[in-house]
């Protein structure tokens, strides 16, 4: 199977990615060489294998659990050190272009 | 005293500790080194607070409260966010980004008292096997400058084959510790997942990512490795809540009865002769220290490479999206509105492997597509885990190359990332698992250039394959060669 210009466009927008026209024309060569290799996964049979999303999954008598903490704020405030590398900021927000017309 | 960038991570802990040299005096020697940035390996280095942690650590020597690893320098791998040093995951992304906080690893080797030297090169966002997808240039091998270090921690495995810096951190997802530290010819350990906290590790792929030390030997690896680890369950929901362990407490084991697991797969016609060589003799080695070697079967090995490269570019797809020009980092100068803002700041930000990553990622996970690739490669995922299982049925350790080859030339595979991806098969497999797996050097193939063995371990047995590292090292003197001139 293979990627056409027109998927390589499709994915570029949904992952907010601007690509110029020879990026675009690298990138479906480039992607179409890996998914050569991927085919053959098609072929593996798993039927009743479940899926693995994570190591401790595998792991010989653990189990994935959602740990609880209680909810209480364990970090202190520090709104200037984490908007201390933001692009744009005013009065402690962040700015962003006009949304909302 | 041997010259202090000769010595280990042991021994300067000691002559540290018995106050033969202060932690200044180290502090200075090393940063003198790295004058000029040899090999492209620092991204940043601020002598001032490296100093100052080194007068702190005087004070705490003198005082007797000392760490265990007080005054001893180590620099971090960039993907690990500091507070005092610039953090930008080798990406122009997060060019002149500043943290506020430390990353649990970093701050844990601090607390043993360990003395920052400043941050290492690595690929961007930790994509790469050759260090060349850094935005800040490649990093050179020391054994040879025409060839790469591997990646992505090649920074971190150039600097400790230098001796610019006993010990780094590295970080591994499909193989970023153990393959650069083959081709660099030092030691390096990724522990099994969970063990160290990823709190504050810049995400690349969150359930293969893992930290680890590199150092010169399976020794320094240990100490580190103690060291860092731990769990850290209010801040890395995927920390294993499993205590922190002395991983030099078995160092001394012999190896009498050892089953050495060999996986035919790692062992085919893709692996250099140069190379084959030099595991042969490592495995007659340990054969000789009373190992016994088993054959083994890893019957997947062939697809990990499509699996790892459907799973690990998924989660960077999801990973990197918090990249977009709003709360740090750059964001492009001219655009129309707020989604031709992310789009300009992601398209000047990233370089082309980590976008190719993000749009193969987003692919496999588009609608039509989820089922035939993502899921189909988690369940292959299982299939290789499982795999190991069995295998550690009939073995303690499982023994191969790292990589199918030496260290290429730079820029070789430029045009040809596939290639790239095709040299991660050996490690890729224990990553997918989840496995603790380790280089250790082993001799020299082409060109005067260092192979590594790998060990892979079951979960949680570290402790283990240190063991068999360091009792190969007791009886070899390969993680003491050095590059010339150094």
């Amino acid at each position: 199977m293979s990627l056409t210009p027109q998927d390589i466009s499709r994915i570029a927008n949904l992952a907010r990615l601007e690509l110029q026209p020879e990026e675009q024309a690298r990138m479906l060569s480039k992607i179409n060489d890996f998914f050569g290799i991927v085919e053959q996964i098609r072929a593996v049979d798993t039927t009743g294998v479940v899926p693995m999303a994570h190591p401790v999954d595998a792991m010989p008598g653990s189990q994935i659990e959602l740990r609880l903490r209680p909810d209480v704020a364990s970090e202190p405030n520090q709104r200037d050190l984490n908007q201390r590398s933001a692009p744009a900021v005013e009065r402690g927000l962040f700015l962003v272009p006009k949304v909302i017309e | 005293m041997t010259t202090l960038h000769n010595m280990s991570v042991a021994e300067l802990a000691h002559a540290l500790q018995t106050k033969q040299v202060s932690a200044v005096e180290v502090a200075t020697a090393f940063l003198a080194r790295a004058g000029g940035n040899p090999h492209n390996t620092f991204l940043d280095i601020d002598s001032e607070v490296t100093l100052a942690q080194a007068q702190a650590s005087d004070v705490r020597i003198a005082a007797g409260t000392a760490g265990a690893l007080e005054g001893v320098p180590i620099a971090h791998k960039d993907v690990f966010v500091t507070r005092d040093f610039a953090t930008t995951a080798g990406s122009k992304i997060l060019s002149g980004y500043r943290s506020p906080f430390d990353a649990t690893v970093v701050h844990k080797l601090g607390g043993a008292g360990m003395v920052t030297l400043g941050k290492l090169n690595c690929d961007e966002f930790a994509m790469g096997s050759a260090n060349e997808n850094s935005a800040y240039g490649a990093v050179t091998n020391p054994w040879n400058t025409t060839r790469i270090p591997g990646g992505s921690s090649g920074g971190s495995a150039a600097a400790v084959a230098a001796r610019l810096t006993p010990a780094a951190t590295g970080t591994d997802t499909g193989g970023s510790i153990r393959q650069p530290a083959s081709f660099c010819g030092i030691t390096g350990i990724k522990p099994t997942y969970g063990r160290a906290s990823r709190y504050g590790m810049i995400a690349y792929a969150s359930s293969l990512d893992q930290a680890g030390p590199m150092a010169r030997s399976a020794e320094d690896c240990a100490l580190l490795l103690s060291a860092m680890c731990g769990p850290d369950v209010d801040r890395d929901a995927t920390s294993l809540d499993v205590p922190a362990e002395n991983f030099s407490a078995k160092l001394g084991d012999s190896l009498a009865g050892l089953r050495i697991g060999i996986p035919k797969e790692f062992f085919g016609d893709g692996l250099a002769t140069d190379v084959r060589t030099a595991i042969d003799a490592a495995l007659k080695t340990l054969e000789a220290q009373g190992a016994k070697l088993v054959p083994i079967t890893l019957p997947r090995t062939e697809l990990a490479i499509p699996v790892y490269y459907i799973i690990a570019p998924a989660e960077a797809s999801s990973n990197l999206s918090r990249f977009d020009g709003v709360k740090f980092g750059h964001r492009a100068k001219d655009y129309t509105d707020l989604v031709s803002m992310y789009k300009k700041t992601r398209a000047e930000g990233f370089g082309e492997e980590v976008k190719r990553r993000i749009m193969t990622g987003a692919y496999v996970l588009s609608h039509g597509y989820y089922d035939a690739y993502y899921l189909q490669a988690q369940k292959i995922r299982r299939m290789i885990a499982d795999d190991f299982q069995r295998a550690f049925a009939e073995c303690d350790v499982i023994a191969g190359p790292v990589a199918p080859t030496v260290a290429w030339k730079l820029g070789n595979n430029a045009s040809d990332p596939l290639a790239d991806y095709l040299a991660d098969i050996f490690t890729l497999p224990a990553s997918l698992a989840g496995l603790p797996g380790m280089s250790m050097p082993v001799g020299f193939g082409e060109n005067h250039l260092p192979v590594g063995m790998q060990l892979i371990g079951n979960y949680l047995q570290e402790a283990r394959l240190l063991n068999v590292a360091h009792q190969y090292q007791l009886n070899t003197d390969f993680h003491n060669a050095k590059p010339e001139g150094v």
